[in-house]
């Protein structure tokens, strides 16, 4: 019989020591203040939009905290998913990629003055979004549409130039090859373009629920054909970087590509199973959803397949811990997310808090993870500033610990609403029996929040230095 | 043709497939929604006074915990029938800013469907109250409330109710008017009635085969239609007369030792139910805003249910009332 002193050994300390970065920051000290006003931007979106959430969050447990028109339910939701979708996660996404799509295509970028423009209209069109939502400005629409058009028109002007100048640089690179990242990259540019612009035009959706089968596309595309491309590409570029080895099949990459692009742009009208949105346009969203799951598989086992045998290296970095976790909620979310689009399950789970558990699984567990991985992976580099492993350890912690906390009570909490109603108990039993689970949920929400506030300094503490005659970080490892 | 060196391509096959895809899955289906879809033909559109009560419906994000999409299942029967198409026909472009019709379909529940709220709530009185703050009504509510579309009343508002809020609720003086806003909100709430649709099912031909004639799967007729009287009572009429059978103090009457309830023969008891009632004295306090009748909604199960719930509830003891007896007063009619 083993002693259980040999497993555990009384030094044992509690945490892992974590690996220094030792590659020598990139001098382009442009560029690096360019990304990093990105992800400063991204940051404070971050804080305001998940402060707003945290804040809803505890409105279901005070409905009378305040009475402000500004501050009511209604006006302040879409002020804190379009501020976490467009703000926070948009721009720290394009900050990854104004680093990525240079470096896989050996060249500076196209123009850096352009990006400066780009950033200043995506802060523009949110701060001013989110004012108007408030004041009660809306566009009448649902998820992620919300903004009306000028704003969301300025938004896209934002991203429109990025992709240009993306296009200019990958057009102009010094390699022959395109990168499978940038592949994702671009199309997650290209498709959220043609979004933004098939959603916005009146022509096809003036009367009636026209306008509903534009929005449920629209509201799944937002997420299928925006953030879930660009973090995907960038794990193929952060994964295999920060492991030190070429990802496990290329030709696995090309296929969950095209895969993705064909079956998820069908599947947006699952989210209106049983409205009376065309029968035969629900089913083929549930049917291509079944079919995402060849996408998912070939994505997650292709990132696994490279983490397979490195998994000490994941254990002893504090950003591939991110990225493991983002890479395991892909699969398992986005399967949650083709079991809903079943007729008989929906039924039980559409318009409960339990699809309110999915977005956060996906949005958080998968594409934010990935964001904060490569923030982490990258930002170390680029400036030649750690963070404090220890609270680097902390950040993730809170968030997956916060998150999951969050999920889990709002899974079952909404599954117990959909059981309520098909048992055809009084509605407001629905309301009082979620009680509880609307207190773990704020308690979730809070510990997330707290994570935010720990990465918002982690952030700090990877500023770039202002002087030129920076010392390379190895001297400072060392110290 | 290589997507690997050949950037044009990529990128071309890339844009240009993602909308055609897009044509195919969105674009087609919704023009051919919008030129195929005739609102039913009893249907009115919105008054100038509803339809800017649909804007402040919106600015206020009602839709962000209010559906108007009545699916057909069994579970969604206490909303009213099955939304069809048709329903939303009449919907269009707001504004310069929202050249789009409102999404008002929803995608959470997390309070009532409205799909129906006019005929179901059709109280003016008590829909005031409920925007004022929905607790005075609705003691488990966690909805906002919306002081903010009311004024004090100063005695010279003209032709704007009065509304007196319970003590525990109100401001200052006790009685509030709603500002414009607050009226256009209730009248649009209250323009919310679905229009009857014969054997409404499903909306499409695959949904009605999977349904009876009542858009019910055969197999599971349960919903509203299990005739539970304190279910029903709790979905239909605790939102006025309260859990406990109480009432508001001179706003609605108490049911708990009300005289019309505890009488013997139930026959008014029932007209009230099936009919609605305005103005009347109830043991010596009268009562103005007017009580909808349920008679389309309900059917004599389901309506002796309630009656028989109310009957022996809170202490009232009374003898019960049968679905004949309904059947037979909704033979005679309203008096």
């Amino acid at each position: 019989m083993a002693n259980p002193a040999s497993l555990l050994p009384a030094s044992r300390s509690a945490v892992v020591t974590k690996t220094a970065v030792e590659v020598a920051p990139d001098r382009d000290t442009a560029s690096t203040r360019l990304i990093y006003a990105y992800l400063g931007s991204a940051t404070l979106w971050l804080l305001v939009g998940t402060l707003v959430g945290a804040y809803l969050g505890l409105k279901f447990a005070t409905p009378d905290i305040d009475h402000v028109p500004w501050l009511s339910y209604g006006r302040l939701r879409p002020v804190h998913t379009n501020t976490v979708f467009w703000g926070w996660a948009s721009l720290a996404m394009i900050a990854l990629t104004l680093y990525v799509v240079p470096k896989t295509s050996r060249r500076r970028l196209h123009s850096l003055p352009l990006a400066w423009v780009s950033l200043g209209l995506i802060n523009a069109a949110v701060l001013v979004g989110d004012l108007l939502l408030m004041s009660g400005i809306n566009n009448g629409g649902q998820e992620y549409r919300e903004y009306i058009w000028p704003v969301q028109g300025t938004f896209a002007l934002g991203v429109i130039l990025v992709t240009y100048n993306m296009i200019r640089t990958i057009a102009g690179r010094a390699i022959e090859e395109i990168y499978i990242s940038n592949w994702y990259i671009m199309g997650g540019f290209l498709w959220t373009v043609a979004l933004m612009v098939i959603a916005y035009v009146p022509v096809y959706q003036q009367t009636g629920i026209s306008e509903t089968v534009i929005q449920g596309f629209y509201m799944h595309m937002g997420v299928g054909m925006w953030f879930t491309p660009m973090v995907l590409g960038l794990t193929y570029y952060f994964l295999p970087k920060l492991l030190n080895k070429p990802i496990y099949s290329y030709s696995l990459g090309v296929l969950a590509f095209w895969t993705q692009m064909v079956f998820y742009s069908m599947i947006g009208a699952h989210h209106f199973i049983f409205a009376p949105t065309p029968w035969w346009l629900q089913t083929v969203a549930i049917i291509f959803s079944v079919g995402m799951i060849v996408t998912l598989a070939a994505g997650t086992g292709n990132f696994l397949m490279t983490m397979k045998g490195s998994f000490r290296t994941v254990a002893r970095s504090y950003s591939l811990p991110f990225i493991l976790v983002g890479v395991i909620a892909y699969f398992l979310f986005s399967l949650q997310g083709t079991f809903e689009a079943f007729r008989s399950l929906n039924r039980v789970w559409h318009f409960t808090n339990f699809t309110v558990a999915h977005s956060h699984l996906t949005m958080y567990g998968f594409v934010v993870f990935l964001i904060w991985g490569g923030i982490y992976g990258l930002l170390p580099r680029l400036t030649g500033r750690e963070p404090s492993h220890f609270l680097a350890g902390v950040h993730f912690w809170f968030a997956f610990v916060g998150v999951a906390i969050y999920t889990i009570a709002l899974m079952i909490g909404g599954t117990m609403q959909g059981m309520s109603w098909m048992a055809g108990d009084a509605f407001i039993d629905s309301v009082t029996m979620m009680a509880p689970f609307w207190l773990w949920r704020a308690l979730g929400g809070g510990l997330m929040f707290l994570s935010h506030l720990i990465f918002a300094y982690n952030l700090w503490c990877m500023r770039p230095v202002r002087h030129e005659s920076r010392q390379p970080l190895a001297a400072e490892a060392a110290a | 043709m290589n997507f690997h060196r050949n950037h044009w391509l990529l990128l071309g096959t890339i844009f240009f497939g993602f909308i055609g895809l897009a044509f195919i899955i969105a674009i087609l289906p919704a023009q051919w929604m919008q030129q195929n879809t005739e609102p039913l033909p009893e249907a009115e559109p919105l008054s100038d006074l509803e339809q800017r009560g649909l804007e402040v419906y919106i600015a206020e994000g009602c839709v962000a915990c209010h559906t108007q999409q009545v699916r057909p299942l069994p579970m969604d029967q206490p909303w009213g029938r099955p939304t069809a198409a048709a329903d939303y026909a009449l919907l269009g472009p707001m504004d310069v800013w929202r050249p789009y019709s409102p999404a008002v379909l929803g995608s959470a529940r997390t309070g009532p469907d409205l799909s129906n709220i006019g005929a179901r709530q059709s109280s003016e009185t008590w829909q005031y109250l409920h925007l004022y703050n929905p607790r005075a009504v609705v003691k488990d509510s966690i909805m906002p409330a919306y002081p903010w579309l009311f004024e004090p009343a100063t005695g010279t508002e003209g032709d704007a109710p009065v509304v007196t809020i319970p003590e525990a609720y109100a401001p200052e003086d006790g009685k509030v008017v709603p500002t414009e806003q607050g009226q256009a909100l209730v009248a649009y709430l209250l323009a919310l009635r679905q229009i009857p649709i014969e054997g409404a099912g499903g909306t499409t031909q695959e949904a009605s085969a999977e349904t009876d004639q009542k858009g019910v799967p055969a197999e599971e007729s349960e919903g509203q239609a299990g005739a539970k009287g304190d279910t029903l009572y709790a979905n239909n009429c605790a939102s006025c007369h309260q859990a406990n059978g109480q009432g508001l103090p001179g706003t609605f009457p108490p049911l708990a030792g009300n005289s019309l309830v505890l009488a013997e023969d139930p026959g008014e008891h029932i007209d009230t139910i099936l009919h609605g009632a305005q103005g009347r004295t109830i043991d010596g306090t009268e009562y103005a805003s007017p009580m909808p009748g349920f008679a389309d909604q309900l059917d004599d199960d389901q309506i002796a249910a309630i009656v028989n719930h109310e009957r022996t509830s809170w202490g009232n003891d009374a003898p019960a009332a049968t679905a004949e007896d309904v059947a037979g007063r909704r033979e005679a009619g309203e008096k």
